[in-house]
């Protein structure tokens, strides 16, 4: 009997822990939603109904910003930055794998730990660097410091283990190249382990904040995260527009993680595999 | 694999090893390596903009003469020593209860916690600035079920705005870490719960003496990953404070310090790249107790 109430109060406790912290976890989405509805006063002052300010909200977002020029800069950064890292950290992470040389293992450890350098100690020489080059204000700066990164490297390396090296036997008996097998054999195979790959990478790209603010300067070349962040630090906000940007900013990544929702998650564990 | 390291086939390996792990190498050389080394030779120097001087020790003296430094490195170290346990102990709270299978809703419940990963760092920041405004939806739910009296002052009061840091980053990031305990726990044979249920060691101790032992590792690594994370934090307090991390420098980190000293005063890239290798220390302390701590696991 006193066990039975135990377990019940139990069982009410957990739901009410976990069902809290769901709806926590929820609640600034759904405020999100219901603020690109309202005006701006009303969103400050905490209203959570349907209003009607969306189309006006709406308007006013596509009058004060660019906006098909500022998404087409943030896809343009963000596709460019997962492809070329793919392309690199694939490379890299088959041929640690697969090839052995003399100081491989070394330079791998020293690769590994250029994971643990801090941005903030390389954004004055690479400001300097970019700015040598004639690069502020491009989207080339933006993605080139980006290419090279020891995280996906690794993460494809990891998941090389798992190739089967009987695939490169045969093929190698068929006369491929190490390219052609690579590229023909390797790359289908893997394909998961790309699209895992490709979720965070991307993500980051389009997420990506500090490096785009220092870098791009000019109001043709700025991201929606850039733009986001510059609606919400005006003297006096105007709330209505911040949420319609920060829903827009929010739905590719949300889109990507509704449907490949295994893959989100799988890339986000690769580095404990 | 043997035969690579004879002779002609062996050369032949090598060169093709090589031209697949190029790129990385290079790119990483280029635009990881050169710049640290870079940023530590600049931190020996001194003047302004471009126009440096050698200056020996004389930034790290400087270090400790400023009270804005030693203001962003105390809010640096609050934050991690602060935040991580607390967002730690809730995700393995979360993550235990939600890998019981008889939960009804758990696949719910999972991808609600884990909702806040897909948002960027700047957007749910300019969220949160909105929702703890001071007359809004967080304090006027407060006074409504009468926790609070009066409206908190969470972005002008240097208690609060702290306060706030930390909520935030805790939103988004426990179902992240959640996530790796989950799976972590996939791993654990069940039958060890069933044995200790069956000789009456309650919930709490079942949590306490099963599963943090035996997640100790992948506590480990996000712990670690965590502090370094928030060792770097800046696109939060950025968005928060209008760039200022303040109220009167409340919320500054190392990262917005290196930000405001090199793009927003009189640029000083000696000063600043001596900030930034505090950063670079702090970090590589941690790695190292990670370093020593899974060789003490592997033992």
């Amino acid at each position: 009997m006193n066990n039975g109430t135990t377990r019940i109060a139990g069982t009410i406790v957990t739901y009410g822990f976990v069902g809290l912290m769901a709806f926590l976890s929820i609640f600034p989405f759904l405020w999100m939603l219901l603020g690109a509805t309202n005006s701006s006063i009303d969103i400050i002052k905490g209203r959570m109904m349907p209003g009607s300010a969306l189309a006006t909200n709406i308007a006013t977002f596509f009058t004060q910003v660019n906006a098909p020029l500022v998404f087409w800069n943030s896809a343009k950064i963000a596709i460019l930055a997962t492809v070329l890292t793919l392309a690199v950290s694939s490379l890299a992470g088959y041929g640690f794998e697969v090839f052995r040389s003399r100081h491989r293992d070394r330079i791998y450890s020293a690769l590994l730990l250029t994971m643990m350098i801090p941005f903030a100690a390389l954004m004055i020489p690479l400001f300097i660097m970019m700015g040598k080059a004639g690069l502020i204000n491009t989207h080339f700066a933006v993605v080139l410091p980006t290419i090279g990164s020891a995280f996906v490297v690794f993460y494809f390396r990891q998941t090389t283990k798992a190739f089967p090296s009987e695939l490169r036997d045969a093929a190698k008996v068929d006369g491929l190249k190490e390219w052609q097998i690579f590229l023909y054999i390797y790359v289908p195979v893997m394909r998961s382990t790309y699209a895992a790959a490709f979720i965070i990478v991307f993500m980051t790209a389009w997420n990506n904040y500090l490096w785009p603010l220092i870098v791009l300067q000019s109001n043709e070349t700025k991201t929606i995260t850039l733009v986001i962040s510059s609606l919400a630090s005006a003297y006096y906000p105007d709330y209505g527009v911040v949420m319609v940007g920060t829903i827009l900013a929010t739905l590719p990544t949300l889109a990507v993680f509704f449907f490949m929702q295994r893959q989100f998650v799988q890339g986000m564990l690769g580095s404990v595999k | 694999m043997a035969l690579a390291r004879r002779g002609g086939i062996g050369r032949y390996y090598n060169v093709n090893g090589w031209l697949f792990v190029a790129p990385a190498l290079g790119l990483i050389a280029l635009f990881m390596i050169y710049p640290i080394l870079w940023s530590l030779w600049m931190s020996f120097q001194s003047g302004r903009g471009m126009m440096l001087k050698f200056a020996g020790f004389s930034n790290i003296i400087r270090l400790w003469n400023d009270p804005v430094f030693i203001k962003a490195l105390t809010n640096t170290l609050t934050y991690f020593v602060v935040q991580v346990p607390i967002m730690i102990l809730l995700a393995l709270i979360l993550a235990s209860l939600l890998n019981n299978p008889k939960l009804v809703g758990r696949g719910f419940f999972r991808t609600a916690i884990f909702l806040p990963c897909v948002t960027s760092l700047v957007a749910y920041s300019v969220l949160f600035k909105g929702m703890f405004a001071h007359d809004g939806i967080v304090n006027s739910t407060l006074e409504a079920i009468g926790i609070i009296g009066e409206p908190i002052p969470w972005l002008t009061h240097p208690f609060w705005a702290k306060v706030l840091v930390i909520l935030a980053i805790t939103w988004r990031w426990t179902g992240y870490n959640m996530i790796f305990y989950l799976a972590a726990m996939q791993n654990i044979d069940k039958s060890i719960y069933e044995v200790a249920r069956i000789d009456g060691v309650p919930a709490w101790a079942r949590f306490t003496h099963i599963t943090i032992p035996l997640l100790k590792p992948v506590i480990l690594f996000t712990t670690i990953i965590s502090t370094i994370g928030t060792i770097q934090l800046f696109d939060e307090v950025y968005n928060l404070t209008e760039g200022k991390g303040g109220p009167s420098n409340a919320t500054l980190t190392l990262s917005l310090y290196i930000y405001n000293l090199t793009f927003r005063f009189m640029p000083n890239f000696g000063y600043a790249a001596t900030v930034s290798y505090v950063i670079v220390v702090l970090v590589a302390l941690l790695a190292c107790l990670q370093f020593f701590a899974a060789r003490e696991r592997d033992r």
